[in-house]
């Protein structure tokens, strides 16, 4: 697989963002705010690609994009992969159809909102349908391999993702798409995924076991005949047996997926596509989002800017955390109950001060690695976003609309 | 002194804190004077990171010492270089176990061959978790920092699903061995969540999954949990919204204070929203309280995570078994 950060700040610098760097406002890195509305806007935009670690709110970051385009008058569609029960509900995925329905409850003024949740074995069991002949697709369909494959390979949901990106946007019934990528073990694992796929179709390893079950057994070399004993030993001979059907019968449909996931790939690095990166502000995420820009860079894939999520903000910032608790400490004795009370606000303020310090001193770091970013920052709710309401709030925090 | 080594298998969503969990758990069992060995499987060095310690080769390597004498060995657990170290353990595969490098064979078992990668991951910790020194078993525990909740139950199944697959054979019978550990009376599933909505959910999900596999589920572990600042007076003023923005700013003007009224209104806001985080803490707590299994609640630490909040989170984890 490929390495990490191969790209120097320096040429990362230059590939950042066309769009969104220029707006004022209160964004934290020298590289500006991240101005959501221009990109939104711009009928050039898309494709959005939301990515990040898991637990960021990468699901809800989306949704909040897509309803503010759609909301804006754009024919949009977004696609999650997990979403929280409460918000698929009211987005009225309520099923796992692999089919994208209309939101009810946007207020739409000329735009469009549909929504879909992915389902990865169907969409390759779509993939296989749709390329083979009706004998090898079931031959396919029902091969032990198969089924493993495309229900636990690590990759097939982003894989499957990805190609399901493809097939919206090749229907051209919309004229943007916001997609949300899987809860990978690490953001970067989304777009290794079309690489491993291809790297397994061009591998040594299946063109050797293709090559007996297409006749004349000239290219079995000794070397692979240790390699075949050494695995029969290992496996069982059936596996082995297993394993050259499944990829005999798939042999067919492997140029096509090459070429597909080559297609979806340039689709990324296509001027019309723009990545946003969600974190969250704690060291973990911010550094997933750090590797991910430096990969974004490294892909020359185009990264519209980096969005903070449940930021700690206060209206009291005149009041440091010391100054703050050691009056809460003078106050919560006192017998009045205005003073208990005022006391605990104020312990309630050291505490968030606190937090609000941790969380800038990970964005400045940030900024300082990757200059040329833009930067927003989502205040912290106190409640979950489980309806259109609660989505439409975090779009005018997105935009920096205020509350 | 080990008759049998605990295994803790460690998962939670992403973000909910599974990694400082996990780690918090060894410097537990550390602190009872055992030796164990940390794990983890998905190839991000957080043990490191949360230890300050170089990037973990795959290689056991001591990385504390717990107070009761006890200490922490970590191990960063490589696919790759585990099923090399597989195939001479078991094969005695030297020419061919390069033959199989060359042909590719290494690269595919590990990355797309379907499951042979949890195979290899939970191999490694079977094989930790069973290896002897002099006659005792080498560890106390082992911990796993394992993959998160929505994957956990097909990873730690992944052996019945290769035992689906093959038929016969040495990787059956060791995927046996394996799945025969991971049901063992000695071996925990613990889930880490944070309350709030989806992580709860999730959680739940997780138990049922788990246990329709007849896989042990533990202690379900809160993390991150907001302490309550505000008595119930407080309360019951900030919920009426009769928490008067000029009283608040004359109590902070006579305490030398800023007397601003928008301050005042701003240190409100704060409260509120403490309030109301308190409150779906509390619904969701209670959701979990219905879980059938026991609740360990770990405080958030403002100031963040190193090794002496790793020794704090330490000692509410006593119970874990």
């Amino acid at each position: 697989m490929t390495g990490k950060a191969q790209t120097s700040p320096s040429t990362r610098k230059g590939r950042t963002s066309p769009r969104g760097g220029t707006g004022s406002g209160t964004g934290t890195s020298s590289g500006g705010r991240l101005d959501v509305d221009a990109l939104l806007d711009d009928p050039a935009t898309r494709i959005v690609v939301c990515c990040g670690s898991g637990g960021v709110g990468k699901t809800t970051t989306a949704a909040a994009l897509a309803l503010r385009a759609a909301e804006k008058g754009r024919s949009v569609c977004v696609l999650t992969i997990d979403p929280a029960r409460r918000l698929a509900q009211s987005m009225g995925l309520t099923e796992l159809d692999n089919t994208p329905r209309p939101v009810t409850g946007a207020a739409l003024d000329g735009g469009s909102l549909d929504a879909m949740m992915l389902d990865m074995k169907r969409t390759f069991d779509e993939v296989v349908e749709q390329h083979a002949t009706p004998e090898k697709a079931a031959q396919i369909l029902t091969n032990p391999f198969y089924v493993a494959l495309s229900s636990s390979f690590a990759g097939t949901q982003e894989y499957m993702a990805m190609e399901k990106l493809g097939q919206l946007h090749a229907t051209g019934r919309w004229d943007l798409i916001v997609v949300d990528t899987p809860p990978s073990r690490s953001a970067l694992d989304f777009l290794d995924a079309p690489d491993r796929l291809s790297s397994m179709l061009d591998g040594r390893f299946i063109k050797l076991l293709l090559a007996p079950a297409k006749g004349p057994a000239r290219l079995i070399s000794a070397g692979f005949g240790i390699v075949t004993s050494a695995l029969n030993k290992i496996l069982g001979a059936q596996v082995l047996t297993d394993m050259q059907t499944f990829i005999a019968a798939f042999d067919t449909l492997f140029g096509g997926f090459r070429q597909r996931a080559e297609g979806t790939y340039a689709l990324l690095q296509a001027r019309g596509t723009a990545f946003v990166v969600v974190a969250a502000p704690e060291p973990a995420a911010m550094r997933e989002a750090s590797y991910f820009v430096e990969r974004l860079a490294g892909e020359q894939m185009p990264l519209a800017g980096l969005v903070v999520n449940r930021v700690h903000e206060t209206g009291a910032g005149g009041i440091s955390a010391v100054d703050a608790e050691s009056a809460a400490q003078r106050l919560v004795d006192g017998s009045a109950d205005d003073d208990r009370t005022a006391g605990e606000l104020l312990m309630i303020h050291a505490e968030r001060m606190r937090v609000a310090a941790r969380e800038e001193r990970l964005k400045r770091r940030f900024g300082a690695a990757h200059p040329g970013v833009p930067t927003v920052s989502v205040a912290a709710l106190a409640g979950d976003v489980h309806d259109l309401d609660g989505l439409r709030r975090i779009g005018d925090l997105l935009a920096g609309d205020g509350v | 002194m080990a008759q049998s080594t605990q295994l803790h298998v460690v998962t939670g969503k992403g973000g909910t804190g599974k990694t400082t969990v996990a780690a918090a758990l060894a410097m537990s069992l550390a602190g009872q004077g055992k030796k164990v060995l940390l794990c983890e499987v998905e190839g991000r060095q957080g043990i490191a990171q949360l230890f300050d310690v170089p990037p973990l080769p795959y290689e056991e390597r001591k990385i504390a010492v717990g107070l009761g004498g006890g200490e922490v060995y970590a191990l960063a657990i490589d696919p790759e270089a585990a099923l090399l170290e597989y195939l001479a353990m078991y094969y005695r595969l030297g020419r061919a176990g390069k033959a199989l490098d060359k042909f590719g064979i290494i690269d595919f078992a590990t990355t797309i061959a379907p499951g042979v990668r949890d195979v290899l991951l939970t191999g490694k910790v079977y094989e930790a978790a069973r290896r002897r020194t002099g006659g005792r078993f080498t560890y106390d525990a082992v911990i796993m920092d394992a993959p998160p909740t929505g994957r956990i139950t097909r990873f730690l199944n992944v052996n019945s699903e290769v035992a689906g697959l093959a038929k016969v054979g040495p990787i059956r019978r060791q995927a046996d061995s394996i799945m025969e550990m991971m049901r063992a009376p000695e071996t925990r599933v613990h889930l880490v969540t944070v309350l709030e909505e989806m992580p709860v959910q999730e959680t739940i999900d997780g138990i049922a999954e788990l246990t329709s596999e007849r896989l042990p589920v533990g202690h379900v572990i809160l993390n991150l949990v907001r302490p309550s600042v505000l008595s119930g007076v407080s309360q019951k003023a900030l919920a009426a919204g009769s928490v008067r923005p000029a009283e608040v700013a004359s109590v902070l003007a006579a305490i030398g204070l800023e007397r601003d009224v928008t301050v005042a209104e701003a240190l409100i806001a704060e409260g509120e929203a403490h309030l109301e985080r308190q409150r779906l803490q509390d619904a969701q707590r209670e959701i979990l309280d219905d879980c059938g299994r026991p609740l360990v609640e770990l405080p958030l630490l403002s100031d963040g995570i190193d090794l002496g909040a790793l020794f704090e989170l330490a000692e509410q984890l006593g119970d874990l078994r």
